[in-house]
């Protein structure tokens, strides 16, 4: 009784302890990385660490933009533009794709179609950078290196098995009978789609939207390979842009980091609230 | 006016075919329960009525002209499923209305309608939920009511009542009747309750691997079974099936014990011939124990191996020929295991069937 309690209780607190750790070791690069980013280059390396910047100014963020006395002369605002751009498109299109395909899946028998859903899975088990050559070759051939369109294709190359997979796995949760009971109430297919379905699957195409942006926005690889001018150069592959043959821009660097998170932040506030699973709950049975 | 014709309506998967040819007429406003065990094709013949199914070969016709080629939305159907399938991110009110709103009806029409099916579904209340927050019966009630709303020819069912539990199946049962009184139309219902069937049908349609075995009343069915199949599905507890030889003028038992063979049914059958003696239990019952008197009667003394009081009769598990039979005893007294008792058998109640066809002999 008092025992086990008592087991209880210590079981808590070490689930508590634990998670804590985990916590910390997840956050504080990302911490370390944001205070960086408000203290001059010279405190980054000083021993012992400095943790808290002892004068925290916004230095780093004017000199990115080209103010202030010591100017970095990196095009921040091409390269969000890139990224922008490019992330955004390429995840509308994964999107688009992924619910088709995850609706076919989810909804249609058809030939093969064991076989084509492995096959996508399995083309997500190749590291992409063991891709980088063979499309580096071709798209020098085609022309598009250093080309938007180029990275957009790779990035919904890279993202459409996995938005396939997670919308078919919401579609399929949806009872088929839904999309049926709304045909035999006045819909065509179509409608009983956008009416009934997708309103449903709505959460999970957002989670994959997010996901997709995300792997768009982030990817370092491929794109340090397949960019060279501020035409297609994206935030990542700029972050290069603050080593020099003996110096490293660490602050200014972070600073930089700090400005690519902040969209991820802010679009992934912004779809939260949609993320809200388990709506189908209460369609069906008792 | 809405009568459904089924001619010849075949069903293939692939290869497989599954409904084997079904022929059906289905009156203006009448009830109609298909049944049948899980599997023989209910609910696959009531998604090609619906349009859910493409049609493999034959014709379905609603009305007067035929839908083969038409989509659910112009069948002017509504169809309750299973699994209810109710909208989840829709109010009651919402469900309710949808249909209508599809049909771009303007908002009073919407309102009046809503509220008239639910004052006669009982859901006033209950109109700015979401299913979520319904219990079994309501959302059942909801789905009920989604189907009324839009007035249409035909209501499908499909095992409607399968996920309630037993008490509120028997409630809802009845107020689905009730409301086929109140709202004429056209049903098809399935279900694989014999129970559910008899109650609610005015013709049943009995269903056995993707063929029609028998379609007739309630009490055509359950009085006249054309064959093992419908007398063993049809009718609880099922009835006693025992195999027989005709010898002369007697039904002659594996165990040598032999009952004359029913008067009515004697120019059916012919010396020698292999038959199953079908026996309901309402008709094997301890002497001074019946329902009915028989004018048609004969005596087995058998040994009651276990009893099942139900209050106004009991079950009594006994054997015949080395087959459990099951007979009734109304107006019951105590039974104790082993005890031997004089059972009366209505013999004109008693059925025979061919042993190698299972049909009736009445209908060969
Ligand atoms: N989509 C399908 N593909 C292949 N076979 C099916 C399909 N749907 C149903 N069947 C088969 O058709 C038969 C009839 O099914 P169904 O109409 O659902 O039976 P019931 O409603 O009487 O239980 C079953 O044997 C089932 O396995
Ligand atoms: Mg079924």
């Amino acid at each position: 009784m008092m025992n086990g309690k008592l087991r209880k209780q210590i079981g808590a607190i070490a689930t508590w302890v634990l998670t804590f750790i985990l916590m910390v070791i997840i956050c504080v690069p990302g911490l370390w990385v944001v205070l960086t980013a408000f203290r001059p280059n010279g405190e980054v390396l000083a021993k012992p660490p400095v943790w808290i910047p002892e004068n925290p100014s916004l230095n780093n963020f004017a000199k990115i933009f080209g103010f202030g006395a010591d100017q970095v002369a990196i095009p921040v605002p091409a390269y969000f533009a890139n990224s922008l751009i490019i992330a955004l498109t390429s995840t509308a299109i994964a999107l688009l794709i992924g619910m088709s395909g995850g609706y076919a899946f989810a909804r249609y028998r058809f030939r093969f179609k064991n076989g084509l859903f492995l096959g996508l899975m399995l083309s997500r088990t190749v590291p992409g950078i063991a891709l980088s050559l063979p499309i580096f070759m071709i798209w020098s051939r085609i022309g598009l290196i250093d080309a938007k369109l180029g990275l957009i294709i790779v990035y919904v190359a890279l993202n459409v098995p996995f938005t396939i997979w997670l919308i078919d796995g919401f579609f399929r949760q949806i009872p088929k009978e839904m999309s049926e009971a709304a045909q035999v109430d006045g819909c065509t297919r179509w409608q009983a789609f956008w009416k009934i379905e997708f309103p449903l699957a709505k959460s999970g195409i957002a989670s994959a939207g997010i996901f997709a942006f995300l792997t768009s926005w982030n990817e370092y690889a491929l794109a340090s390979n397949l960019t060279r001018s501020t035409d297609s150069k994206t935030l990542p592959v700029g972050l290069m842009d603050f080593t020099a043959q003996f110096t490293i821009d660490w602050a200014g660097m972070s600073a930089m980091a700090v400005i690519i998170i902040i969209p991820a932040l802010i679009l992934t506030f912004l779809v939260q609230k949609h993320l809200i699973a388990g709506l189908t709950f209460g369609g069906v049975k008792g | 006016m809405a009568e459904i014709t089924l001619n010849n309506v075949i069903k293939r998967y692939g290869k497989v075919e599954v409904v084997h040819g079904i022929d059906l007429d289905i009156a203006h406003n009448e009830f109609v329960v298909l049944v049948g065990p899980s599997g023989c094709g209910k609910s696959t013949t009531l998604r090609m009525i619906a349009g859910l199914e493409d049609i493999s070969d034959g014709t379905v016709s609603i009305g007067p002209g035929v839908v083969n080629d038409l989509p659910p939305r112009k069948r002017n159907i509504s169809m309750v499923f299973q699994n209810y399938a109710l909208y989840p991110h829709m109010s009651v009110r919402e469900n309710l209305g949808f249909g209508l709103k599809i049909a771009k009806q303007d908002e009073a029409t919407i309102t009046a309608r809503v509220n008239e099916a639910a004052d006669i579904l009982g859901l006033d209340e209950l109109l700015e939920r979401t299913p979520a927050e319904l219990s079994g019966g309501q959302r059942q009630r909801v789905a009920m009511g989604r189907a009324i709303v839009r007035h249409p020819e035909a209501f499908l069912f499909d095992e409607p009542l399968s996920n309630l539990d037993a008490k509120l199946r028997v409630q809802m049962r009845t107020e689905i009747k009730k409301l086929h009184q109140k709202v004429k139309t056209t049903v098809v219902y399935v279900t694989h309750d014999q129970v559910e069937a008899m109650t609610l049908a005015d013709r049943i349609v009995v269903m056995k691997d993707g063929h029609i075995e028998q379609v007739g009343t309630p009490m055509e069915v359950f009085n006249h079974p054309v064959n093992t199949f419908v007398a063993s599905f049809i009718g609880s507890p099922p009835m006693n099936l025992l195999p027989a030889t005709i010898r002369g003028t007697e039904v002659v038992f594996t165990d040598g014990k032999s009952l004359p063979v029913p008067t009515r049914l004697a120019d059916r059958v012919r010396d020698g011939q292999e038959v199953i003696f079908g026996l309901r239990p309402d008709d094997l019952t301890p002497v001074g124990h019946g329902i009915a008197e028989s004018g048609d009667s004969a005596r087995l003394t058998l040994d009651v191996v276990l009893s099942e009081p139900l209050g106004t009769e009991t079950i009594l598990y006994t054997s015949i020929a080395g087959l459990e039979a099951q007979g009734k005893m109304f107006g019951p007294r105590d039974v104790t295991p082993g005890e031997t008792l004089e059972f009366d058998i209505a013999m004109d109640r008693a059925h025979l069937f061919d042993a190698a066809t299972g049909n009736s002999v009445r209908s060969d």
